[in-house]
C-alpha cells in the first residue's frame, strides 16, 4: 500500500509540473505530418536547436494526411505536406478562423527505384501507369526481355507520396490491389534492394542500393534521370514541392522556425537529407508570403491557396 | 522403447523443438547483431536525425515514464479489485459473489481485447472525450489536453494491464492462509487491519509479481500508444504529462520501417532491439524469481 | 464469535467503499471500451448520410463497378478518386493470415505440450518452461521486426516466392506469439486429464502412444480447444507483426505466398491520418468495433470451456480413486 501511495503521489507531482509546462508550450514548436519529410524535419530540429537553444522542435510523422489531420485538430503547430494540400482542407482549416498559409520548403523528385541488377533502360509515364494499375503484369510488358511477374512496392494511404503518384501518375485511378504496401519509403527501398522482381517508388534521396529509372513524360520522349537541375527545372516529370502548412499566420517559436528553414541555414539541411533546395525565386517568394501574413493576416488566405502557380511546373 | 511411443517423442519433441530453436534464434541473432553497437554513450544519447547513429536515451526515458506513470495509475485499481475479489466479494452479501462472476468475466475479456482497439479507445476517450473536454473546460478550446501525449498513453496502458495485476494480486491473496486472518480477526482487528497488515505484506511477493508482469507488458506495447502519444523523433525529454514521447517498441517500429539507409542504421537497430529484448527478458526473470519466492512463502 | 470487537473507524469503511468501487473498475473498462469505439462508428449505422459517395452502409461488404475498373470488385482503397470502402478485401485477408497461423501454432503449441506433459522428464520441463513463457513476453513489435530483417529473406529464397512480405511469413511471426498461449493452455488441459484413466489405459496394456493419442488428447480436448480458440483470439488482434510482415496489399483471394492487409494493420496504418468523423474515420472505429466483439465472442467461448472443463474435474475430484487430477487450469482464464 505504501508504494501506491508513493506512486499517487508521484502522479500528483506531475500534475503539478504541467503547471511549468504551460509555460514552456511558448518554447516548443510541434510538427507532424509527411514520413518523406521526417528525416529533413529532424536535421531541422536538430540545427535549429543548436541555432536557438531556447527553443525546441518536436517531430512526429504518419504521413502528409496525419499532419493536415492534427493541424485540423489543433494538435500541432505545423504540417509537414509531400503533396498539394487539398482545397477541402484549407476549408476546413479557415473554418477554424484561421488563415491557412502553404510555405514550398524543399524540392524533391519522386523516384522509381528497382533492384541494381534490373536491366530496365527507362520507363515512361503511361507505361509506370500500366504497371501499377495491374494492367501490365509481366517485365515482358514494359520492354524487359524477362518474363517474371513484377512485384509493386508502394506507400500506406495516409503518404503524400502515395496520394501525388495516384495523382499524377495513375490519373487519378487505384492502384493495383496486389500492390505491397509498406509503412515507410525506406522500407519500399529495402524491399526492391532484395527484389530482382521488384519496383518501388520514392523520395529521391531514399535511394541507396537500388537503381534510379529514368522517367520520360509522354512515350517517344527522351527520359530524365532525376537529379537537382531536372527536378527544379521541371524535365523530370515526377518532381515536386514539399509544403509546410500553418493553420494560420505564425508567431513566436513558430514564426522563428519557419523564417530559419526559409534561410540559408535551413535550406542547406535540405541537401543533406536528399531533398532539393528551393530555387532563389521560390525562396523570395515564400518569404514575401510569410511577410505578408506578418503584416495583415487576412491577405494571406489569398497567398497561401492552392493555386496553380504553387506547382512545380509554374515555376519552370 | 516401442515405435510409435518413438514417433510420439520425435513428433511432439520436433515440435518443442521448433519453439525453442525460434525464441533462440530470435535471441541469438539479436545478440549477435545488436551487442557490437552497444556502449554507454548510446543509453544517454540522442538518436541522431538520420536515424543511423547517437543512442536510444530519449527512447528509454519516454519508456520509463510511460510505464511508471502506468502503474502509477493502474496498479491501484488493480490491487483494489484484487483485494475486493479474494476478501470482500465472498462475504458481501447476497450480491457480493455475483458482482464478482461478473468482475472476473470482465477481466478476462479485458485481457482479449486487442491492443490495437485500446488504441482506439484510447484516442476516442481519453484524447477526444477527456482531453477535449478538459480543453472546453479549462482552457475555453484550446488543444492543452484534447491531443496525444504521455499521460493519455499511460493511462491507455494502464486500462491494458489491469488484468494482470488483478488476476495475480487476487492468486496471490487467495494463498495466504486462512488461520492468519482468523487470528488477526480475533485479536481484535477489523477487516481492513487484517487485510492491509496481514494479508497483504504475506502476498506481496505475488502482488510484485504482477506488477513487474504488467510492467513488461506495458514496455512492449506499441499499438495501443501510436495514437495516444508516441512520437517518432524527440531529443527533448518530456516535462509534461501532455508532452509526446519517444518508446523503445515505437522507435524499434519507426527505425525499422522509417530509416532513409537501412543498411547504415542496421546495427543501431539490432542495439535497440536488443535493450527492448533484454529488458522484457530481464523483467520476466525479475517475476519468475518473485513467483518462486511467492510460492515458498505459500 | 467475535467478542471484544472494537467498533470500525469511519475512514476503514471509506476505504472499504473505494476498494469496491476500484472493483468495479474493470466491468467499466470493457464497457468504456465498447462505447467509446463504436461512439465514433455510430453515425455510419444510423445516419442516412453516411457513406452516401459509395452507396450506403450495404456498400461496405458489395462488389462493385467502380470507374477505371473492368467488372465489379471489392476494394480497399479509402483515399482515392473517390475513395473506396470495402471492408471484405481485409476480413479475407484476417482470415486468410489467422487460418495458416493456427495451422503452424496448432501443431507446433500442441505437439510442444504433449511432449512437456508426456514426455519429458521432470528437470527437462522445469528448464523448458520458463523459455516459452519468455517467448510469449517478447514484444510483438521485435517479432515484427524479426520477421521482416531477417526471416522474410530467408523464407523467400527457400520457397522461391514472388513476395518477401506475405501472409505465409506474417503467419510464422503471428505464431511466434499464438503458440505459447496454446502451448501453456493445452499443457495445463493434459496435466488435468485424472492419471487413473491415463494409468487404466497403460494398465489395460496400451502403449504409451496409444493412451496419449487414444486417451489422454481426447480427454482434455475441451481445453485443447479452449487453447485453440484463446490463440486465435490473439492472432485476430495481433497488430504489429502483421503491419511490418504481411505486406498490407488489400488482396481478395487465399493464395498464402501473396500478400494480405489484417483488419488490426488497417487500423494501425490508416487511423493516424484520417480526417476525425469522416466515413473513413468511421469505417477504421467500425472496424475496431468488430474486432472488439469477435475477440470477446472467442474469449467467452474460451472462458466457457475452460470454466466447464474446471466444474467437471472439480465433480470428478468428489469421488476420486485416488484424487491424484495433477492441476487446475489457472493461467487458462487469463492467458492471452
Amino acid at each position: 500500500m505504501r508504494v501506491a501511495l508513493v506512486c499517487v503521489i508521484g502522479l500528483f507531482a506531475c500534475a503539478g509540473a504541467t503547471r511549468r509546462a504551460e509555460r514552456n508550450a511558448a518554447h516548443t514548436v510541434t510538427l507532424r505530418g509527411s514520413d518523406t519529410m521526417v528525416v529533413l524535419c529532424q536535421r531541422w530540429a536538430q540545427a535549429f536547436r543548436e541555432a536557438r537553444p531556447d527553443l525546441s522542435v518536436q517531430v512526429g510523422g504518419g504521413g502528409s494526411g496525419v499532419g493536415i489531420a492534427a493541424l485540423l485538430n489543433g494538435t500541432t503547430d505545423l504540417a509537414a505536406a509531400s503533396r498539394d494540400v487539398e482545397p477541402s482542407e484549407l476549408d476546413g482549416l479557415r473554418e477554424r478562423g484561421g488563415a491557412p498559409i502553404v510555405l514550398r520548403v524543399a524540392v524533391d523528385a519522386l523516384a522509381v527505384y528497382v533492384h541494381e541488377d534490373n536491366a530496365l533502360p527507362s520507363l515512361d509515364v503511361a507505361s509506370l501507369r500500366a504497371l501499377y494499375r495491374g494492367r501490365a503484369t509481366h517485365w515482358s510488358d514494359v520492354g524487359r526481355s524477362d518474363a517474371s511477374r513484377v512485384v509493386l512496392y508502394g506507400r500506406e494511404n495516409s503518404s503524400g507520396t502515395y496520394v501525388y503518384f495516384k495523382e499524377h501518375v495513375l490519373d487519378r485511378f487505384d492502384f493495383a490491389a496486389e500492390t505491397q504496401s509498406l509503412p515507410g519509403t525506406a522500407a519500399v527501398i529495402q524491399a526492391v534492394r532484395h527484389d530482382p522482381k521488384g519496383i518501388g517508388y520514392g523520395g529521391f534521396g531514399f535511394a541507396h542500393g537500388v537503381r534510379l529509372v529514368p522517367i520520360a513524360p509522354t512515350r517517344g520522349e527522351p527520359a530524365v534521370v532525376p537529379d537537382e537541375r531536372t527536378a527544379i527545372d521541371g524535365s523530370y516529370p515526377l518532381a515536386r514541392f514539399l509544403y509546410l502548412v500553418l493553420s494560420d499566420a505564425p508567431t513566436g517559436a513558430t514564426r522563428d522556425l519557419v523564417t530559419w528553414v526559409l534561410s540559408d541555414e535551413g535550406q542547406a539541411e535540405v541537401a543533406g537529407a536528399g531533398f532539393f533546395p528551393l530555387p532563389a525565386e521560390v525562396r523570395e517568394a515564400e518569404r514575401a508570403k510569410l511577410e505578408a501574413s506578418a503584416a495583415d493576416p487576412a491577405d494571406s488566405i489569398e497567398a497561401s491557396a492552392a493555386d496553380p502557380a504553387d506547382s512545380i511546373e509554374a515555376s519552370r | 522403447m516401442n515405435r510409435g511411443d518413438r514417433w510420439l517423442a520425435w513428433g511432439s519433441g520436433l515440435a518443442l523443438a521448433t519453439v525453442l530453436f525460434a525464441t533462440s534464434a530470435l535471441f541469438g541473432v539479436t545478440l549477435f547483431e545488436g551487442v557490437p553497437r552497444l556502449d554507454a554513450a548510446f543509453f544517454v544519447e540522442a538518436p541522431d536525425a538520420s536515424m543511423v547513429g547517437g543512442g536510444i536515451g530519449p527512447a528509454l526515458v519516454g519508456t520509463a515514464l510511460v510505464t511508471l506513470l502506468m502503474t502509477a495509475a493502474g496498479v491501484p485499481v488493480g490491487v483494489a479489485t484484487g483485494i475486493w475479489l479474494a476478501e470482500y466479494a465472498p462475504r458481501a452479501g447476497r450480491f457480493g459473489p455475483r458482482l464478482a462472476i461478473l468482475v472476473r468475466a470482465a477481466v478476462a475479456n479485458l485481457a482479449g481485447v486487442p491492443s490495437i482497439v485500446f488504441g482506439l479507445f484510447g484516442l476516442g476517450f481519453f484524447v477526444l472525450f477527456v482531453g477535449r473536454g478538459l480543453d472546453h473546460a479549462l482552457a475555453e478550446g484550446a488543444p492543452v489536453w484534447g491531443r496525444p501525449g504521455l499521460l493519455w498513453a499511460s493511462l491507455t496502458l494502464a486500462v491494458l494491464t489491469l488484468p494482470v495485476v488483478i488476476v495475480t494480486t487476487e492468486e496471490a491473496i487467495r494463498a495466504v492462509p486462512d488461520s492468519l486472518r482468523e487470528a488477526a480477526l480475533g485479536v481484535g482487528a477489523t477487516r481492513l487491519d487484517t487485510v492491509f497488515r496481514v494479508v497483504l505484506p504475506r502476498a506481496a511477493p505475488g502482488i510484485w509479481t504482477g506488477v513487474v508482469l504488467a510492467i513488461g507488458r506495458g514496455a512492449g506495447e506499441v499499438a495501443p500508444i501510436l495514437f495516444t502519444g508516441a512520437a517518432n523523433y524527440l531529443p527533448e525529454l518530456p516535462n509534461d504529462p501532455r508532452d509526446m514521447f519517444m518508446h523503445l517498441g515505437y522507435h524499434v517500429y519507426a527505425l525499422s520501417t522509417q530509416s532513409p539507409d537501412v543498411d547504415a542504421s542496421r546495427p543501431t537497430l539490432f542495439a535497440t532491439v536488443l535493450v527492448l529484448l533484454a529488458l522484457a527478458f530481464l523483467l520476466n526473470l525479475v517475476a519468475s524469481v518473485l513467483r518462486s519466492r511467492a510460492r515458498r512463502i505459500a | 464469535m467475535k467478542l471484544g470487537r472494537i467498533r470500525t473507524p469511519w475512514w476503514h469503511r471509506a476505504l472499504e467503499r473505494l476498494i469496491a468501487l476500484f472493483a468495479s473498475s474493470a466491468i467499466l473498462a470493457v464497457v468504456a471500451i465498447g462505447i467509446f469505439v463504436f461512439r465514433e462508428a455510430w453515425p455510419l449505422l444510423v445516419d442516412d448520410d453516411a457513406l452516401t459517395d459509395q452507396g450506403g452502409l450495404s456498400s461496405l461488404f458489395r462488389p462493385q463497378l467502380w470507374p477505371g475498373y473492368d467488372e465489379p470488385l471489392h476494394v480497399w482503397q479509402p483515399v482515392g478518386f473517390p475513395g473506396k470502402l470495402d471492408v471484405i478485401p481485409l476480413v479475407v485477408g484476417t482470415l486468410k493470415i489467422t487460418g495458416l497461423t493456427m495451422a503452424i501454432a496448432i501443431p507446433l503449441g500442441v505437439g510442444g505440450a504433449v511432449f512437456l506433459s508426456e514426455v519429458a522428464p521432470r528437470r527437462l520441463r522445469e528448464w523448458v518452461k520458463p523459455a516459452v513463457e519468455l517467448l510469449a513476453a517478447v514484444p510483438s513489435v521485435v517479432v515484427g521486426f524479426f520477421v521482416l530483417a531477417i526471416l522474410a529473406g530467408g523464407v523467400q529464397r527457400a520457397f522461391d516466392l514472388t513476395y518477401r512480405l506475405n501472409a505465409f511469413v506474417a503467419a510464422i511471426g503471428l505464431a511466434f506469439a499464438v503458440v505459447p498461449v496454446v502451448l501453456t493452455i493445452t499443457e495445463d488441459a493434459l496435466r488435468t486429464v485424472p492419471r487413473e484413466l491415463v494409468e487404466a489405459s497403460l494398465a489395460l496394456g496400451a502403449r504409451r502412444w496409444q493412451t496419449t493419442l487414444g486417451v489422454t488428447l481426447p480427454a482434455a480436448m475441451p481445453g485443447i480447444a479452449a487453447a485453440v480458440v484463446l490463440g486465435f483470439g490473439r492472432a485476430i488482434g495481433e497488430t504489429m507483426i502483421v503491419l511490418m510482415a504481411s505486406g498490407n496489399a488489400p488482396v481478395m483471394g487465399l493464395d498464402p505466398t501473396s500478400s494480405a492487409r489484417t483488419l488490426t494493420a488497417t487500423i494501425a496504418a490508416e487511423l493516424g491520418e484520417v480526417t476525425p468523423g469522416s466515413d473513413h474515420w468511421r469505417v477504421l472505429f467500425l472496424l475496431g468495433a468488430l474486432l472488439f466483439v469477435v475477440t470477446f465472442a472467442l474469449n467467452e467461448l474460451g472462458r466457457w470451456v475452460v470454466l466447464r472443463l474446471r466444474r467437471k474435474l472439480r465433480a470428478e475430484d468428489v469421488a476420486p480413486i485416488s484424487g491424484t487430477t495433477r492441476r487446475a487450469p489457472a493461467a487458462a482464464e487469463v492467458a492471452p
